[in-house]
């Protein structure tokens, strides 16, 4: 379910890297907590984004929810594929349903972050 | 409501959890959300059927010689207008003229009345009624006697006629029967809070899942689909219709909230009338009024409504319109503000969105 080449917070977002590039999206538990996700306002490319700190939000039928960075840099890419088909966020949160690309400004901030086992933990923890 | 308070379960909360549903708690009760998904059940309503559990809802029972006297004493609508098997709108109004609450008064019988309240209101409108009661008359509080269901959609007829002998079709719009359903006593009701055709039912509590698995089964043909909470949000709302604590509450008057068909001032004395008959006179200071989004933002709950930069209202309720397609809310404005085609500001969190105020409901049946 959740990839172990992913890294994971709290607040159910993950990071993959590739080089110093990480790809950011929302779980698959976030994703079924929120409901039918109708929007996702992104931030524009150039834009810097602080770990912790709301990087945009997700509207679903139901509610409005902040999703926070994972990892501080610069946004590089968002998912253009989003505009159109937020639903995406539902059917493939790990995969077609990325959010932003970012480079990292401090790598080592991926230290803070959980794995898939401790992710999956958390999660059953938290209920 | 603290979190330790013991929380209220519907006599179908089993039921709910084998069918997958996420519960949330809502004023006190755990209630399912969701099942399938929110646009699912949605659209399930709007195009076939859904059945809801809707056993939060309270119950409030008024017999004796005086009985219309107590109705048309703390209700504003004309319950002398009623016959037996009919059924109205109507409002419990504070001296203020704000709701206490909007219910739904059935009558069954010249000296039997039977009141559908909301879950978070129940006991104060029972303390309510019992308050006002001078009358030969006794109030009695019934909620725990039964499990109320709402079977609603084009399909809500076909549905529910395989399960009874009674000739649903000829139950009009707010009337209702008294039949069995699967040789369970129900009280049929041809009510709703979704803009569709439909049916509510009043079970007793012991009987209410094999009527819910009846229901289910019967409407497989159809598309059935178990619906929670979130779509009857949705749906209510595309209809246009009243959530307590959103837009009404305490402060707001039947006048205010475009719910002045369900006072009847010329019917007599009743609770609330002297504080409406002088908002009659001076007017509203504000109204509720329908918006649509004129971009991809959504509007929410308590979102902050301006005009000219000015802030002139609030978002009593708004979300995506499943069924339009659009983002839709309700608001309340000074009346000159309330108007057709007027341009308005919604604070959209750390934004400015445009809307436009629109006719209401934004989503109306072919009949």
């Amino acid at each position: 379910m959740y990839p172990e080449n992913f890294r994971y917070t709290k607040e159910h977002e993950w990071v993959r890297m590739e080089g110093d590039t990480g790809t950011v999206g929302i779980t698959f538990h976030a994703q079924k907590e929120l409901g039918d996700i109708v929007y996702v306002d992104l931030p524009k490319p150039g834009q810097h984004v602080e770990q912790g700190k709301t990087l945009g939000s997700v509207e679903s039928v139901k509610a409005v929810s902040d999703i926070y960075a994972p990892v501080s840099g610069e946004v590089l890419e968002i998912n253009e594929l989003l505009a159109d088909a937020p639903e995406k966020l539902n059917q493939d949160p790990h995969g077609e349903g990325w959010l932003i690309k970012i480079r990292l400004s401090d790598p080592r901030e991926l230290e803070q972050l959980m794995t898939a086992s401790e992710y999956q933990a958390y999660l059953g923890a938290e209920g | 409501m603290p979190e330790f308070a013991s929380v209220k379960r519907t006599p179908l909360n089993a039921a709910h959890r084998r069918l997958g549903a996420k519960m949330i708690n809502f004023s006190g009760w755990e209630m399912p959300v969701q099942y399938s998904g929110i646009l699912d059940e949605h659209h399930a309503v709007r195009r076939s059927v859904g059945v809801f559990d809707v056993s939060h809802m309270g119950e409030i029972e008024i017999r004796g010689p005086e009985a219309l006297t107590l109705v048309q004493y703390v209700t504003a609508n004309d319950a002398a207008r009623l016959e037996p098997g009919a059924a109205q709108y109507s409002a419990l109004l504070n001296e203020n003229g704000g709701f206490v609450d909007d219910i739904i008064v059935h009558k069954v019988a010249q000296d039997h009345y039977f009141l559908c309240v909301n879950a978070a209101n129940q006991e104060k409108d029972y303390d309510y009624i019992r308050t006002a009661n001078c009358f030969v008359a006794t109030v009695e509080f019934i909620s725990g006697r039964y499990a109320q269901l709402a079977i609603q959609g084009p399909s809500a007829l076909s549905t529910l006629r395989k399960l009874t002998a009674a000739d649903l079709s000829l139950i009009r719009r707010y009337h209702f029967l008294d039949r069995e359903i699967i040789g369970v006593p129900a009280r049929i009701a041809r009510t709703g809070y979704t803009g569709e055709d439909g049916f509510e039912l009043y079970i007793p509590s012991e009987s209410a899942e094999v009527v819910w698995d009846r229901i289910l089964d019967a409407g497989q043909e159809f598309g059935i689909k178990p619906c929670g909470l979130g779509a009857r949000n949705t749906l209510r709302l595309e209809a246009a219709m009243a959530l307590y604590g959103h837009e009404i509450n305490d402060f707001i008057t039947p006048f205010e909230a475009n719910l002045g068909w369900i006072v009847k001032m010329n019917k007599g004395e009743f609770l609330g009338r002297r504080a409406l008959a002088r908002q009659l006179e001076e007017g509203v200071q504000r109204k509720l009024a329908g918006f649509q989004m004129r971009g991809r933002s959504i509007a929410r709950d308590s979102y902050k409504v301006m005009v000219n930069g000015r802030e002139v209202g609030w978002v009593t309720s708004g979300g995506p319109s499943p069924t339009l397609n659009r983002n839709i809310g309700l608001c309340y404005l000074p009346p000159e503000f309330a108007v057709l085609g007027q341009l308005v500001t919604v604070a959209v969190r750390d934004h400015l969105a445009e809307a436009e105020i629109v006719p209401t409901p934004f989503y109306k049946r072919e009949k």
